[in-house]
């Protein structure tokens, strides 16, 4: 029988069948953080129970730490608890800790596939919707609760109900001023955000395949906000060497024989997926949000609708206006979306030799350690300072505001991040999501601004 | 986990659609907030005013729902971030049991592993039942039966459901899911021990 890429993954972590299309699956990566990750190992140990595979097991200091320059923890002492807690439980269980002030530090789904920890194949959890964001890699990743997150580290497995599958097809190419996040958010604003629920989407297509990584990412990163636990792009020449080297990945034989497997997971030609969706990328405009939800996506180009009268209230905007040209006070570019090198590149090439409008106040806040010095050694971290950005340490950050850095009340900013949901950014805060070579160009007008205009 | 049966309650209606877990628990609170204090913030935002008093516009704050076991809910309850605390939350104000067109989908599983029925039933069905809640002027009771999979509605119709047979029987028996993967220790080792050989680069 023709079988998708999920499927096979699926398939290849079976540990029983439990019946009616549930299953339990093998866990091959779980990955903790700081928000959750203390007190679940300090829960598993004071119910007398220990971590099953601390092999398999990672953890990292992401959504609570600070992400001012010569941070050492969270900025707060509710915040420091959290990343104290972290450090003794994951030191106590033996699992490995990738700690503020290491090289390997960074946001959870920036550092899983940096350091090779994802690879395709695997099924990859984490306390966090986000996880879907390996599945850019050809992994299955899903995000799950404190409880499941307690019975993955007890056994190593996760009970699940086999999704549906749908596959989205971006073709053609991406016209200048056009990113992966602009093909994502252009597809939750076509089939709306539970477009997705009860699905494990696969994105193929001409504008897929010519992806880079990071841009794969940055598409399956936004799948959980169509309502899908799941994306995944099938892995190909473009995976593999872009994996080969990183830190956990295979090496020698080990590599050959990953391979060699690796090459059989795409979906077979005559896989039937439940569900088809196509888009043409070739006739899409740079993207932004004009409400409270990632499914109120518009063109930079076109005027607000007149829908949702409770999130243009909230988001202080009238019907019928240009988006183009409305004020805005703040710009953050960064979360586990969009802070990757080549999102760095991209917005930098907007912001080269310009400044930052006196009334913005602009941050960018690096995935990961590692994204931090490859942007720094390319000079990327001065084009942001001379411009008059912050440029701050790896975290969360202002996606969430779990460390307590907030967007104020009634303030408007254009943010790479993932959800422009009421309070995401800060009580009554205003966002406005976006690719980050918008974002910078919004930093540089004062307003919402279409990026075209900036690119040579 | 506690156990459940059959539901006998006042049920709350919450007519708007996309509620989000950010809407239902603020970050700060799942950073800041002890488990057993959640149930006094869900739904801060749209709950309380500035000043800290309760918001009358919010429909969990009108008298007819105070004490609702059961919420009534619309489309995509739930959606957003995996946060178990929403669900916490929702069970520290009383609630034991959801019903919507349908749920985020790390938001239902979450519901049962903490005891509380997640229903989805059709869309005209809820919406339906958020008409006459919304309609009365005083409480009104459900009557949520996970052994038959029906929830009756106050005129006295019936709705069936849907639940999948493991999380029914978990729920009317209260089991323990670690407990229960317990059992299957021997299948995890051997499991773990074949794929050593089948794929041992994921093993490093």
């Amino acid at each position: 029988m023709a079988l998708t890429l999920f499927d096979k993954v699926w398939n290849a972590h079976v540990v029983a069948d439990l019946g009616g299309g549930n299953a339990l699956l093998h866990v091959d990566r779980h990955l903790l953080h700081d928000l959750g990750g203390g007190k679940a190992l300090a829960e598993l140990a004071a119910r007398g129970l220990r971590v099953r595979n601390p092999e398999l097991t990672f953890a990292t200091a992401d959504h609570v730490i600070s992400s001012a320059p010569g941070r050492t923890g969270g900025a707060h002492d509710w915040a420091q608890v959290l990343v104290d807690s972290l450090r003794l439980e994951t030191r106590k269980a033996g699992v490995r800790l990738f700690d503020v002030g290491g090289d390997e530090q960074g946001i959870v789904h920036v550092i899983g596939p940096e350091l090779g920890i994802t690879q395709p194949g695997t099924l990859v959890v984490c306390g966090d919707s986000h996880t879907c964001t390996n599945g850019a890699l050809g992994a299955i990743g899903f995000g799950i609760g404190a409880s499941e997150i307690l019975h993955v580290l007890a056994t190593q497995t996760v009970e699940q109900c086999k999704p549906s599958t749908m596959r989205v097809r971006f073709e053609g190419a991406p016209p200048k001023g056009v990113y992966a996040k602009d093909l994502i958010l252009a597809l939750i604003g076509k089939i709306g955000m539970a477009g997705g629920v009860g699905y494990a989407l696969e994105y193929a297509g001409a504008a897929v395949r010519t992806l880079g990584m990071e841009g794969r990412l940055t598409l399956c990163n936004l799948s959980i906000e169509l309502g899908a636990k799941v994306g995944m792009v099938a892995p190909d020449e473009t995976t593999y060497a872009w994996l080969k080297g990183r830190r956990f990945a295979p090496r020698g034989a080990d590599w050959d024989a990953a391979l060699a497997w690796w090459k059989t997971l795409p979906s077979d030609p005559d896989a039937v997926f439940e569900r088809e969706v196509e888009l043409d990328a070739g006739s899409l405009a740079p993207q932004l949000t004009w409400g409270t939800s990632p499914e109120d996506a518009i063109a930079v180009d076109a005027t607000i609708p007149a829908a949702k009268p409770d999130a243009l209230e909230y988001m202080g905007l009238a019907a019928g206006r240009p988006l183009a040209g409305t004020r805005i006070d703040r710009v953050f570019i960064g979360s586990c979306t969009n802070s990757r090198l080549s999102d760095l590149r991209a917005a930098a090439e907007v912001v080269r030799g310009r400044k930052v409008a006196r009334h913005v106040q602009a941050w960018v806040v690096p995935g990961s350690v590692g994204v931090k010095r490859a942007a720094e050694a390319e000079g990327l971290d001065q084009v942001f300072l001379a411009a008059g950005f912050e440029w701050r340490e790896p975290g969360c950050s202002l996606c969430v505001g779990a460390n307590g850095e907030l967007v104020e009340p009634e303030a408007r900013c254009v943010s790479t991040s993932n959800r422009n949901f009421v309070g995401r950014q800060g009580p009554r805060a205003r966002t406005h999501l976006a690719s980050p070579a918008t974002a910078a160009a919004c930093a540089l007008a004062g307003e919402i601004a279409d990026v075209r205009g900036f690119l040579a | 986990m506690e156990k459940f049966t059959v539901l006998e309650a006042v049920a709350a209606a919450l007519p708007t659609p996309d509620i989000d877990t950010d809407m239902i628990i603020r970050i700060e609170r799942c950073v800041r907030t002890p488990r057993a204090q959640m149930g006094r913030w869900a739904f801060e935002m749209a709950r309380y005013r500035p000043d800290g008093s309760e918001d009358p516009a919010f429909p969990l704050n009108q008298e007819r729902f105070r004490g609702a076991q059961i919420l009534v809910a619309a489309e995509n309850f739930g959606c957003g971030s995996s946060r178990e605390m929403a669900v916490w939350a929702i069970a520290g104000m009383g609630f034991r049991c959801v019903i919507a067109p349908s749920f985020g989908e790390i938001f239902y599983g979450n519901c049962f592993q903490n005891g509380v029925l997640a229903i989805r039933l059709p869309a005209p069905a809820v919406a339906g039942l958020l008409v006459q809640l919304g309609a009365r002027s005083g409480p009104a009771k459900l009557r949520v039966d996970l052994p038959a999979q029906s929830v009756a509605a106050p005129g006295g119709t019936l709705h069936r459901f849907e639940i999948d047979p493991l999380r029914k029987k978990a729920l009317l028996e209260g089991l323990d899911a670690i407990g229960m993967t317990f059992a299957r220790e021997a299948e995890i080792a051997a499991w773990q021990a074949a794929d050593r050989r089948r794929r041992p680069w994921v093993w490093g």
